[in-house]
């Protein structure tokens, strides 16, 4: 059970958003869609994920819904609102910003 | 907005508390299940795949608490960690009632103390501005606070310029006709403006007015309880005559019910000096007045105190002869109602605040005992997922549980106990501070009862952390909560048993010293014989004795037909009778010294020829006086030792003479008799030189009956009464009791038997808390080293080395305790050197005691537990390893 990779700290949440801009996911499916999209490199810890996807809730930025899966089993689908979509844009940019200002560090030094 | 959307979303999701928890573990079984499905499509046996799906998932619980966090009030784990509480208690009753019940003691007895220490020293007088309101009198020779004589008042009161107010007061007696016979009101007479200085008014009518003193109209206001007493609570009070002493006064007004002036305690009538213009009110040297003025908004109360001396100054230059070291004086109204009071209150205040840290200090190691024991239970719980700040938090609401608890009972018990604690109180104090008969619970008492608790809360809380396992769960479940860990907790322990055996010594050092006072002032030699003597204040119109020959006639009169009375040996009459107060003093020369216009102050007595039949003191020289000296023009006067010590050491007194400052040749008496120092003062005061008087040469309408019985003077009171009665109907009688009551009653008493009783109730408390927690550390060493006891018998030690062993760490314990205890009570009973009577603060004799009584209650608390170790069998021990 090697090291996983750690998240950037106030990522996950972007992670999440992001990953819930295509399509609504269960929790199981962002779990996978982070570590598919990242080509394995970043793991999502459940006993992290549940919490966000809490937050997030309580937050209004995501909704949650039970439907059926395709092999048929109930699960919770979570899907991003209206002001999710807001918070996502903002931060995008924040995050940009972030690594842009990181980087003109690492270069500079 | 964003605020309330997510508020009324944490508001639904509370409602939906349980379908969320369910939604919860749905949605993360359903996780897990996924990613088992996805490991065995990658061929992994069914098995292996759960156990890795489970595994990668981590600790579902902590995710599921988490989340739970996210969205739920702080109050809801609260609320869980309350029931939590709970029921730890119930699962440990012994534990929970003994920790509530310490902790009841400890707050209640804090809470009682603070109840009356609110209603003396912290509510404010029942006057508007009372921070304006400030006693004023004068100073002479031996009493710093001296009252006013009525010129001198006149003098302060016009040249005066602090006060918005100056006014004077003086207790006195009515007597009203009643169907019994006469009964005797308590009276107050005031200058005009008195009301207006305490800024009050009436309820029906009105009050005194300045204008009053001026028209000197007989007039009178009554008090609230009087109006219903004497007049039946009639509409048309004001307006009626009613007859006082003998003569007619018209009411003018009814008080309020809940109008009080403290200094005068329960006074009935309130009339005018003016009314009563008489001998002593023309004579400077007659000081009877207490004085109250209303300090003008922006002085100080040391502007007025030095104004108060200048007066003072120029009166004595003005009146060279009366005024001649005298002074004037300035003190808020509230210091000095509290000031008889206030070493008792905190006295009391330091001795519950000892208990209360006590008890604190047992709860917390008591606590911490558990705690230690419970190391692992939060190591278990630690490593299920329970994380720090909720373990913390879990102990912090067992603390506020408990103290919650504590200090509810103990605060309902303190309402209680205050109460009946304020009739251990001296009734001259309780009658000056009437805001002890209110006590209840004020926001006062209860925010203090709840300050306490807040702290012990915190205390609780936060002691048992300081043994919290620290992360390292794997060691702390092998280990099993045994081993090196207990020895800190041991240390720590052990200070505090040192701690409680210090307060406990001081505690009881002080009540050693207090018993041994309160005793000391009950054998203080009286000078006179104190049994079966009946005492009675009598009372007499002045309207039908105004004449010295009159009062001399009734006093022979009254003495005669009570020395009448079957089982009667004696009667006599006296100003004042002994045991009651230093004062009514007069100013003496010598004739034949050299003199300085100095006030050579002595007690005067005003006695019949029978006094010293009754009081049967010992003749020091020469003799009594006897009708026969009453009756002759020539004046004689017995004199007491101290007075014979002061004026005339190394000279024979009988044959001296003295007068008064003038000489005047009315006033020169000559020396017949010196008689023991009969103490006429309180019984803890000093003894003053006195003269005895014959009654006929300063008679009065007022004075005290004394009669020697042969059998129980208290059944004999009916009777005298009675024969008092048959001489003149309209005699009013009160302070009806046997000298013995009247000292078992009196201040001095009081002072040290409550003083010493309610100390010797806190350090009771205090010595069984202490053996209590002293046990508790003892025990639980013992505990912690079991296995080493038992290895050590299996080596062959013996009982009796385990004893050894166990008593000797103990008897550190209580010899650093004891020793330390011993020291600060020496200091602490230094500090209250005030209230302690004929004992130094060093006695040895009860230093002695306490360490005894201490030393052998620590080491029978210390000798259960170390029996129980003595008793181990060494197999059992090894084979439970």
């Amino acid at each position: 059970m090697g090291r996983k990779k750690e998240l950037l700290p106030g990522t996950l949440d972007l992670l999440i958003l992001t990953t819930l801009m295509r399509s609504p996911l269960h929790g199981y499916g962002i779990a996978l869609s982070i570590k598919r999209l990242s080509d394995d490199f970043l793991t999502v810890e459940e006993g992290s994920l549940y919490p966000a996807l809490q937050r997030l809730l309580l937050q209004g930025w995501v909704k949650a819904e039970w439907k059926m899966t395709d092999t048929n089993r109930r699960a919770r689908f979570y899907a991003l609102t209206a002001a999710g979509k807001k918070q996502l844009g903002l931060e995008v940019t924040q995050y940009e910003q972030m690594i842009a200002a990181i980087g003109r560090v690492l270069k500079g030094a | 907005m964003e605020t309330t959307g997510k508020f009324f979303r944490k508001v639904r999701m509370l409602f939906g508390r349980e379908r969320f928890g369910n939604e919860l573990t749905e949605e993360m079984e359903f996780h897990r299940e996924q990613r088992m499905r996805e490991l065995m499509a990658d061929g992994v046996s069914e098995r292996e795949a759960r156990a890795q799906a489970a595994r990668q998932f981590g600790n579902a619980t902590v995710a599921a608490e988490e989340s739970h966090d996210e969205v739920a009030f702080r109050f809801e784990t609260v609320a869980q960690d309350f029931r939590f509480a709970l029921r730890q208690m119930r699962k440990n009753r012994g534990f929970a009632a003994a920790t509530v019940l310490i902790l009841a003691l400890g707050i209640g007895a804090a809470t009682t103390i603070f109840s009356l220490v609110d209603a003396v020293l912290l509510r404010p007088l029942p006057f508007p501005n009372p921070s304006q309101l400030v006693d004023v009198g004068e100073t002479v020779a031996m009493i710093p606070d001296a009252p006013f004589s009525y010129q001198d008042f006149l003098d302060y009161q016009k040249s005066s310029t602090s006060f918005s107010g100056f006014d004077a007061f003086t207790g006195t007696g009515y007597q009203l006709p009643t169907a019994e016979g006469a009964e005797n009101a308590d009276g107050v007479r005031v200058s005009g403006g008195f009301f207006n200085t305490l800024g009050v008014t009436a309820l029906m009518g009105r009050t005194l007015q300045p204008e009053d003193d001026t028209t000197k109209a007989p007039v009178v206001v009554m008090s609230y309880a009087a109006w219903q007493k004497y007049l039946g609570g009639r509409a048309d009070a004001v307006g009626q005559t009613i007859d006082l002493s003998g003569e007619p006064f018209t009411v003018v007004g009814v008080m309020r019910p809940d109008f009080v002036f403290p200094p005068m305690g329960d006074a009935e009538i309130w009339g005018l000096i003016v009314n009563r213009y008489g001998h002593c009110e023309q004579d400077r040297s007659c000081h009877s007045l207490g004085g109250i003025a209303r300090l003008k908004p922006g002085v100080t109360v040391q502007t007025a105190s030095r104004e108060m001396s200048a007066i003072a100054a120029r009166l004595e230059q003005q009146y060279p002869g009366s005024n001649r070291g005298q002074g004037g004086r300035a003190a808020l109204l509230s210091e000095r109602l509290v000031s008889d009071a206030r070493p008792i209150l905190l006295t009391l205040m330091g001795g519950a605040a000892l208990l209360l840290l006590i008890a604190f200090v047992n709860v917390a190691s008591l606590l911490m005992a558990r705690a230690e024991s419970r190391r692992r239970e939060f190591a278990v719980r630690g490593a299920l997922g329970a994380s720090t700040t909720r373990l913390v938090r879990q102990f912090v609401t067992e603390g506020l549980t408990l103290v919650v608890i504590g200090a509810g009972l103990g605060t309902l018990a303190a309402l209680w106990t205050a109460r009946l604690l304020a009739h251990l109180l001296p009734p001259d104090i309780l009658q000056h501070l009437p805001a002890l008969r209110e006590i209840g619970p004020s926001a006062h008492v209860i925010a203090f009862a709840c300050g306490v608790s807040v702290i012990g809360a915190i205390l609780f809380g936060l002691v048992p952390m300081l043994r919290m396992p620290g992360g390292e769960a794997r060691t702390e479940m092998s280990e099993g909560g045994r081993g090196s860990s207990g020895t800190a907790w041991r240390k720590f322990g052990s200070n505090l048993v040192v701690v409680e055996l210090v307060i406990a010594c001081v505690l009881l050092v002080g009540a050693g010293l207090l018993a041994k006072s309160l005793y000391r002032v009950l054998r203080v030699p009286m000078g006179f014989n104190a049994e079966n003597i009946a005492k009675v204040a009598v009372s007499a119109p002045h309207a039908s004795y105004e004449k010295p020959e009159q009062q001399v006639a009734l006093a022979t009169a009254i003495v005669r037909e009570v020395a009448s009375v079957p089982g009667v040996q004696a009667a006599a009459i006296t100003t004042v009778a002994p045991a009651r107060f230093n004062g009514n003093t007069n100013w003496i020369r010598i004739v034949g010294k050299p003199f300085g216009g100095e006030h050579n102050e002595v007690n005067e007595r005003d006695v019949t020829a029978d006094y010293f039949a009754v009081l049967q003191p010992k003749m020091k020289r020469g003799r009594f006086f006897t009708l026969a000296d009453e009756a002759a023009k020539h004046h004689v006067v017995v004199i007491n030792q101290a007075f014979a010590d002061k004026y005339f050491a190394g000279e024979d007194p009988i044959g001296q003479k003295f007068g008064d400052m003038g000489l005047s040749p009315d006033s020169i008496v000559e020396v017949i008799g010196v008689v023991d120092d009969i103490r006429e003062g309180p019984i803890d005061s000093e003894i003053w030189p006195a003269e005895y008087v014959p009654f006929s040469q300063s008679p009065d309408t007022g004075f005290d009956l004394l009669v020697r019985t042969s059998q129980d003077s208290g059944a004999a009171i009916p009777m005298i009464a009675a024969a008092v009665r048959r001489v003149d109907r309209g005699i009013a009688l009160s302070f009806e009791e046997t000298i013995e009551q009247q000292i078992h009653r009196s201040f001095s008493a009081y002072f040290h038997r409550s003083a010493a009783a309610l100390v010797g109730a806190f350090s009771a408390l205090a010595l069984l808390l202490s053996a209590a927690g002293l046990y508790g550390v003892i025990s639980f060493s013992v505990g912690q080293r079991t296995r080493e006891i038992g290895v050590r018998m299996a080596l062959g030690a013996v009982p009796s080395n385990v004893y050894r062993m166990i008593l000797r760490d103990a008897g550190w314990l209580i010899g650093i305790g004891i020793a330390i205890g011993l020291g600060c009570a020496v200091l602490a009973a230094k500090l209250a050197g005030k209230m302690l009577f004929g004992v130094a603060s060093w006695d040895a004799a009860t230093l002695v005691a306490v360490a005894l009584v201490l030393g052998g209650c620590s080491f029978a608390a210390a000798y259960a537990p170390a029996r129980r170790a003595a008793r181990l069998d060494p197999v059992d021990v090894l084979r439970a390893e």
